[in-house]
Order: C-alpha cells, then structure tokens, then sequence
C-alpha cells in the first residue's frame, strides 16, 4: 500500500481500550482517505441507526484522519468528522494542523474516537506509544495557556524519552476550549491558537467525549510512495506554481473585509441586512499597520504563506492574538455585528479562538439576535443588556455566556437555527426567516444575491455541508467549480488554497502517491459520487432533534430572497421560481430523484447497496 | 608571484561554505525539511531532515541545523570514528555503517543539532549537500532568504549560533510577543 500507512487507531475512551485496525485498499480505492473515508467508516458503524445516535451522546464516534495526500502534496490539514450536532448529518471539516501528519509519521492514518471518558482527558500519540491520559488540570483552558502548559510538559518528555536521540520537534496538538467542553453545538476543534475546524461544530463532540486534547509526535519516515521519482518532479513544479500566488502570500485573504463587500456586494452586514459597504476603515492595510507582527506564515509544507499573525500590544485589547484575522472573520466577527475597527475585529476573533467558538457560526449567532434586538423581539431584559450594532463589548459578552453557557447564552449555545426554534415557539412569532443558515450550518460569508462572488444561486441550498462557503454547489453538478471538487480536496485531505495545479494535475500527483491510476471523470462519476451520495443519505436521515425535508430545505434562507438594499446592484435577489428550478436541475445531475433522494439504481451502480435501507427509512419518514 | 601563490592556495582550501540563518524571516513553511529529506533520504521524513524548523509557540520558527564550529566537538568525541570533516566545505560527514547511535556527538553539540531519527539506523548531521545546500535554495525561491549562504574562511563566530532550539525559541518568542504573553 503506497501513502497510507494502512492502519487506523481505535480509541474506546468509557473502555479505555486502544487497538489498531487495519485499512483495506478496496475501501481506500472507493472512498480514498479524510471526508470520503470517515463518511464510509460512520455510515458502516452508525447507519443502521443514524436517526438515534445523539451527536453529543456517547455512541457517536469522532474521525481524525488524513488522506493520502497529506504530507506530501503541499499544505497541511487534517481531517475531522463525526456526525455533525449542526447539522445531524456528516460535515468534512478540516483544520491547518500537523496532526495528520505526526500520525502518518508515527504510523497511523488517523483515529476512530469512541465512547467517553469518565472524566477529562487527553490523548497522546508518539510514534508507537498511544496514551489515554488525564486532563483534568487543562479543563477550563484555552489555547494560550495548553501551550504553556500541555505542549511545552509533553514535549519536555518526549524529548527526555528521546534524551539520547537528538532533541525532537514539538508534537502537533488539537484541543477545545470552553465551549467545546460545555458542548456548544457551535464550538471548534481548534489548533495553533487561531485554527480551527469550525463547520460541524465537533468541538462539541469532543467535548462531550471528555476528550480535552489530542497530541502526537511521530519521528518515521512517511509512508513510501508509487512512484517516488514523479513525485518529486510534481512537487517542484506545484511549488513553483504556487510561489507566484501573491495575493494570498501578502493578505492571505484579510483583503475581503473590504472588497468583498465593496467590490462584490456579497459581504455580511448586520446579520446580512445589508452586503455592500464602502467602509475604508475595515481595509487591510489597517490590519497590517495596525496588527500584525508576523506578515507570511506557513503551515507545514505550504509555499502560499497565507497566515498573518496579528497581537495587539497597545490599548485596551492589548494582548490579544489570532490570524490576520481572514475574511470570513473580518465579516462576522465585524461587518455582521457592524464593526469596522480591526483592533475590535482582532479581538474578538481572539476571544473566539481562545473559548474555541466556531467565528463564522458565533457571528452569524451574534447577528441572528442583534437583529432581533434591533427589532424589538429580544429586549434588554432577554438578553441581560443592550445589544447594539457596533458594540463589540456587548459581543464579547454574549460570546462568555454562549461559551459557558450562562444566562441567554444558555440557549444561544445551540446555533442560530436551533435559536430560532426555540425563539419562535416561546415567543410566538416566526423569527426563522432571519436565521441565515442552510441545513443548521450558517452561511458562510459569501452571498448569493449579487450574482458576483463565487458563490451563487443554489451553492448553498443543495450543498451536503449546508451554508459551508468551502463545499459549494455549481452547475453543473460534476463540474470543476462543483461540490465533488471540494469533496475531493477534504478526502485527499489537502489544503483548498494550495490548489493552483488544478484538479487534474493534483489528482495526478495522488496516483503518483498512491499508484491507483484513478482518472478525473472516474473522480466525477464514481467516488466523488459515492461520498457525496452517502453524505446526503446521513444528512437527510439527521435526528434524533432535526430532520431535513428536501421539498422545503433545499433552499436559501428567506433573507436571500430579499432585495438588495444598496450598492451597485442594489434591488438584486435571485427569484424563487429559478432556485426551483435550479435545484430541480441539479437533483437530475447528480443522480437525486425528484423530491430529492439518491436514486435507488444510482446507489447500486456506486456499489452503495446497503444504503438502501437507509433510503427507505427517509422515504417513510418523509412519506413518499 | 611567488609570493603570493601560497596565499591562493591557502585561500582555495579554506573558502567554506556557512549556512546563516535569520529567523524572523522563516515562515515556517518547512520546504527545507521536505527538500532536505527527500535529497538524502528519498522521502519526505520531517525529523531526518538535516534542517529542523521548531515552532513552540506559533508564528515562533526556529530553523535549526549544523554551524561547523571550527573545533568540531561531535567529530572529536565520536567513539567509533563516524564522523568526519569534509575538507571541501567544512560540513560533518557522517559514515552511516560506522555509527552506532550511541548519542555522543548530541552531547557534545553546543547546539543540540545531531538527530537518530527512529528506524534510521544512524545519527543525521547537515553536510551542506557537498557545498550548494538545497535548503538555502529553495528557501530563497520561496522568496524567504531565511537561509543564505555565506562563503570565506572559518570564523570562530559561527559557533556562537549553535545553541539549543528551546532556548533560541524562547527569545525569539521574548522578543515577538513580549514577556507578558511568555508569562
């Protein structure tokens, strides 16, 4: 076997038993590794009962895997899935973290997470050696202080282990913060201080495994490859591609807070009241002059340089550090609550990674109930305070309470569209319609309504990762600007931004890696197929709280059909008439029938059988 | 002319090569690890790199790799005679069957550089890729230059970069974030 290591850690944490299990290359072929392999594994584990396993109970199992891309193509992420308390079905979420690749060196593609562990704990992986071990010092930390005080005591003895040895690199670690451990259903899995595996919300699965940290130092060689000569030469060239990507490597992409709302009309404003603004204040150069202290940062292998670091020194927010911080939480963390000030903005994309809060889904919590204040349906009494667009204190209150889950933050903990639930039932009026979410996951910050982002028309609505802005839909549906393609680049398990060879020449290197000769159009017809075939099938059993119903869920939230109200194209919004028909298209495309479901004989060509007893259960669910 | 043939000829044997590095230009993106192993080991092996980048803290990289100290202190001390010097460049030469990992020359390192990776087999130590060192090169086309390469004779001064990777980490740390955050 070529660029797998064959082999998958199985860690019971309520039996404390670690085994190993080793991988099957038919398996491999079919789903290829991360996304592709984890959808497999949960299906074949957790199907026949999906719609009863509680994703924050303790049969839900958590997936950290790699691919067989990781590590040698360049950039780094490591995979994370389980069934998703966001979504109830499964999201591939991945994070820029050397997990992946520290297990693949200690031997192993990745982890099987199970059960729970009476109380908190962490898991140590270095080379052969697996640990369970306990935590119960770390509980209640956040990154900066794991860092001081987890990585730097594993590393010390690591390194006396290894006294004789030479002194050991730092082992790559992934943890929670607070939120994660009180199960927020928004909360991350988070690594380096300001990473993070946001969509999915598997902080709170992790948490509710008592499982605070997981570490790993590997010292192997990587797996050997197919065709070692190619991939040398593949290499290069990619690297040299890459090298000339220079708006990435000067603002990674910290340039959208302006130009994405400025030039495209699609950024969040107050709860996507609004998209468009001229707002010079949010620009990058601010963040540049005013915030960061590391201008290109990479991750393991990367010849982009997309991180910046920002750390505040000066004035009230003094201290804090995170990214630059990127686009997407320049806009919820700023535009979306009305806040233009980077040293603002900065801090509470800090506060976020330290209390390990999903950024795009917090914020598009924090908008969901500014705008309820703003309309009168949630009062200062409600929330304990005002809540005023702009007012970052009042945020970063709300982000405490959500975090800890105390008073109001008590119910935000669940996500906006849970929120909204609840909300419209206790109060008896329909706030749904300001929940900007697609299948539970908040949108990412990229409209559709202006028609001139990549996102458009029916990216969300169809998506099996819901308002995941790094899984869209396209039509065609196999196409290259398709959802298959993302599926691909989280089950080669490789960063999106690193992928300037194109599809083909990537999954060219992969059969270089692993020597099995897949072509593009096998990719689109075949495992693309399958992965997003399975995904969809998990995603419309959900349960036990939500269920989907494609007849009425495969749609853009109503804000989206709202006009424009300024900008260039202002009165701009797609029709209802035309998402219809494109969803209806797309179904056609990709193999759904008309209400929605994978077709029986599209399963059975994917080699997918066995999902069809799945397919029955939503079909008497739904009562088609 | 007579004079001065004695002095080219000194001046030939001694022009080494030295690898400077400027940390606060390192990104941390470790293409000098994967160039460095795939040269030497044909695959990409992060910790038989003969360049390691630590990253303690993030955003805080720290290339670490061989100085050449003048005195050589890891080929002195080497019990079975496995380490040796290129007189070429002046980098440690290591001969793989002879080592027996025993760990000597890590002990001896003002720098703690020498590396037995695990199924290695043998210590790894940088041995300037016989004199043009691939790591400064692609650091340089990365557009980085956190490596360069310096040329002239010995200078006692490059063994005062040799020092232990946790405590050169924790001053550049010092020194980006301030002491408070170290706190």
């Amino acid at each position: 076997m070529d660029g797998y290591t064959g082999k998958l850690l199985d860690i019971n944490l309520t039996k404390e038993k670690i085994k190993e299990i080793e991988l099957d290359e038919e398996i491999l072929k079919k789903f290829y590794g991360g996304r592709g392999l984890g959808t497999y594994l949960l299906w074949k584990e957790l199907g026949e009962r999906w719609e009863t396993v509680e994703p924050l109970g303790e049969e839900n199992l958590l997936l950290i895997l790699s691919g067989p891309l990781t590590g040698y193509y360049p950039g780094m992420k490591t995979a994370v899935i389980s069934k998703s308390p966001e979504s109830n079905g499964v999201v591939g979420s991945v994070l820029s973290s050397e997990v992946a690749l520290e297990l693949k060196t200690s031997g192993y593609d990745g982890v099987i997470i199970q059960g729970k562990a009476k109380s908190p704990v962490y898991l140590l992986v270095h080379n052969d050696t697996v640990e369970i071990r306990d935590a119960g010092k770390y509980w209640g930390m956040g990154g900066t202080e794991l860092y001081k005080t987890l990585l730097k005591e594993v590393h010390e003895e690591i390194k006396k282990k290894e006294m004789l040895k030479g002194i050991p690199k730092e082992p790559a670690m992934m943890y929670i913060g607070r939120a994660g451990e009180n199960k927020v259903r928004i909360a991350t899995i988070m690594t380096k201080l300001m990473h993070a595996a946001g969509y999915g919300g598997y902080g709170a699965v992790m948490g509710s495994k008592n499982l605070k940290a997981i570490l790993v130092k590997g010292s192997k060689a990587l797996p050997e490859v197919y065709d070692k000569e190619k991939v040398k030469m593949l290499l290069r060239e990619f690297w040299r591609k890459s090298f000339s990507s220079t708006t990435f490597r000067e603002w990674g992409t910290g340039a959208g807070g302006y130009s994405v709302g400025h030039d495209r009309s699609s950024e969040p404003i107050r709860n996507w009241q609004e998209e468009y603004h001229d707002n010079k204040e949010i620009s990058v150069a601010n963040f540049e002059n005013r915030a960061w202290i590391k201008k290109y940062w990479a991750d393991y292998g990367c010849p982009i340089n997309c991180m910046k670091i920002s750390y505040l020194r000066y004035g009230p927010y003094k201290g804090a550090i995170t990214d630059a911080p990127d686009y997407e939480l320049q806009a919820y963390l700023g535009t979306n609550l009305g806040i233009f000030e980077p040293e603002k903005i900065v801090y509470l994309s800090y506060l976020v990674d330290e209390l390990g809060l999903d950024g795009i889904n917090a914020g598009n919590t924090l908008g969901f109930v500014a705008e309820l204040y703003q309309r009168g349906i949630l009062t200062k009494d409600d929330i304990g305070f005002e809540l005023k667009w702009g007012d970052e204190k009042a945020f970063a209150k709300l982000l405490h309470l959500i975090a800890n889950k105390e008073g109001i933050g008590e119910i935000l903990a669940d996500g906006t569209y849970r929120v909204a639930l609840k909300i419209s039932k206790t109060n008896g009026i329909d706030v749904t319609k300001y929940a900007v979410h697609v299948k539970g996951i908040g949108i990412g910050a990229h409209g559709v309504r202006s028609d001139l982002d990549y996102t458009k028309d029916i990216s969300y609505a169809v998506s099996v990762q819901g308002g995941d802005h790094t899984s869209t839909v396209a039509l065609p549906a196999r196409s290259y600007e398709g959802e298959m393609v993302n599926a691909f680049y989280d089950s080669a398990v490789i960063c999106s931004f690193v992928t300037q060879p194109g599809f083909e020449n990537i999954l060219e290197f992969g059969n270089a890696v692993t020597g099995f000769n897949i072509k593009p159009e096998q990719w689109f017809n075949e495992i693309g197929m399958r992965v997003i075939h399975l995904q969809r099938i998990l995603l419309l059993l959900g349960g036990p709280d939500v269920y989907w119903d494609p007849r009425k869920d495969d749609d853009n939230p109503s804000r989206f059909y709202e006009p424009l109200p300024n900008g260039p194209v202002k009165g701009k919004a797609p029709s209802k008439d035309d998402i219809k028909a494109k969803v209806k298209q797309y179904y056609k495309e990709i193999g759904y029938d008309e209400n929605g479901l994978p077709k029986e004989e599209v399963l059975e060509e994917l080699g997918l059988k066995d999902a069809k007893r799945e397919l029955q259960r939503i079909k008497k669910r739904l009562n088609l | 002319m007579s004079e001065n043939e004695p002095q080219n000829i000194q001046h030939e044997i001694f022009e080494r090569v030295w690898i400077l590095i400027t940390p606060d230009k390192c990104s941390g993106c470790r293409l000098c690890e994967i160039t460095c192993s795939l040269e030497h080991e044909g695959i990409i092996w992060p910790e038989a790199s003969r360049i390691r980048v630590f990253e303690l803290l993030p955003g805080v990289d720290v290339p670490h790799t061989c100085v050449q100290c003048p005195d050589y202190p890891c080929v002195n001390t080497c019990p079975v005679n496995a380490l040796s010097v290129d007189e070429k460049t002046g980098a440690v030469l290591v001969e793989e069957e002879k080592c027996t990992e025993c760990g000597a020359c890590i002990t001896a390192c003002p720098g703690k550089v020498p590396r037995i990776p695990t199924d290695k087999g043998s210590v790894v130590i940088c041995d300037l890729c016989g004199g043009e060192p691939k790591c400064v090169e692609i650091c340089h086309e990365a557009g980085h230059d956190a490596l360069k390469l310096v040329k002239g004779n010995y200078r006692s001064v490059f063994k005062t970069f040799a020092k232990d990777p946790i405590e050169k980490s924790f001053e550049i740390a010092r020194k980006m974030y301030g002491e408070e955050f170290l706190r």
